[in-house]
């Protein structure tokens, strides 16, 4: 399969910051480990020979994988694993803890997918608050996308895993912006506090809430959007 | 360079972002036309799309082409001019700088409304690559939209 391996190798040694960078052994199965210079640029992983060298030996395509700390001959020891690809997973190990958890980190997040969802969270996060309170946009999107959470999973056989994979489909069903927080005494409320009034009184905010959000999530598909009037 | 082909195989039969028929010319002199077709087992190619410029050509398709070398061009055509203006669109967004670059921009946007850093609740705020300062230092490449532009 073609290539555009000069773009690549420019790509990989070109001034632009680098996202992780530093020395790993790689097991190369039968071939024993070898110790390479390891830079971490987007969703692409480059090894070269050394910390000099001007041309990477190879390039790890970082879409779609897993990362996880494996029991290996070696400590610091994990492994990049690609999910319904009869390949074997390639294992690398660090210096040091720090080090291997600064990879394990970097690598199970430096997908396209996953920066594209946080992205999408952001932009859905503005959207609402222009919209709505800052408070409320905050909540609704962590609800809606909890997969991005920062809680590790748990350890399963002793073995922590981190995943480049999201838990949920990337697009969650959008829900209307909650309500803006009620002070104990509302300052437009009713004074008399008899129930079927206020009920009566928030009946009608929630009406409104309920018209301004249909307004706003059904687009009519002829000229100009309609404004729904509380 | 060596690189993991079969995974990039398998990223290819993933569902695609788009996909389309066109006729494509690389930059090599009489390359000749080639089809690029979506529904083969085997992609006869891949084009990493980082630090890369793409634009409308006459008569009615665009061009990709690297900032390491502009004049070597990777061209297509298309069926329509509305097609055109999608894959621009697409492709100029595919890239990785472009994403971080749209996820730094939403930071600060939220930053100056709320007070609040919205990636701590992801537990990513401490990462260089979305620090402001992370961005590549010789100027902007070219895929970058214009809204951005106002970040530097």
């Amino acid at each position: 399969m073609k290539l555009n391996e000069r773009s690549l190798a420019f790509y990989a040694t070109c001034d632009a910051p680098v996202d992780n960078a530093g020395f790993l052994y790689k097991h190369g199965g039968r071939a024993g480990s070898h110790r390479r210079w390891y830079v971490l640029r987007g969703n692409m992983l480059f090894y070269f020979e050394d910390e000099a060298s001007r041309e990477p030996l190879g390039v790890i395509m970082l879409e779609g994988c897993t990362v996880e700390l494996v029991d290996a001959r070696q400590d610091f020891a994990f492994a990049v694993r690609f999910a319904g690809v009869r390949s074997r997973p390639y294992v690398l190990a660090a210096d040091s803890q720090a080090a291997l958890e600064g990879w394990v980190k970097a690598l199970s997040r430096a997908s396209f997918h996953y920066l594209r969802l946080v992205v999408r969270e952001l932009e859905q996060q503005l959207a609402a608050m222009r919209e709505g309170s800052p408070t409320s946009a905050l909540i609704t999107s962590l609800t809606s996308n909890p997969s991005l959470a920062p809680n590790l999973r748990p350890k399963e056989n002793g073995r922590a895993v981190w995943s480049a994979l999201p838990e949920q489909p990337a697009t969650a069903p959008k829900r209307p912006p909650l309500p803006p927080r009620r002070r104990a005494s509302t300052p437009n409320g009713p004074s008399a506090l008899s129930f079927a009034r206020l009920h009566d009184h928030y009946g009608q905010e929630v009406q409104a809430l309920r018209s301004q959000w249909h307004g706003v999530s059904c687009q009519p598909s002829g000229s100009g959007g309609t404004q729904a009037q509380p | 360079m060596r690189y993991n082909e079969k995974e990039l195989r398998a990223l290819s039969r993933q569902p695609a972002e788009m996909a389309a028929e066109m006729g494509m010319r690389g930059p090599k002199k009489g390359s000749g036309e080639r089809g690029s077709r979506p529904c083969l087992a085997q992609p006869l190619g891949a084009l990493l799309l980082e630090r890369c410029r793409v634009v409308p050509e006459e008569p009615g398709g665009f061009s990709i082409s690297f900032l390491e070398d502009p004049e070597r061009k990777y061209r297509f055509e298309c069926c329509s001019q509305e097609q055109c203006k999608e894959w621009i669109e697409a492709l100029r967004q595919a890239s990785y700088e472009y994403m971080r670059r749209s996820l730094i921009f939403y930071r600060n946007e939220i930053k100056k409304m709320t007070g609040k850093d919205p990636l701590e609740q992801f537990g990513i705020s401490e990462e260089a690559r979305f620090k402001l300062n992370s961005l590549p230092r010789n100027g902007r490449t070219a895929c970058i939209g214009s809204q951005l532009d106002t970040l530097d």
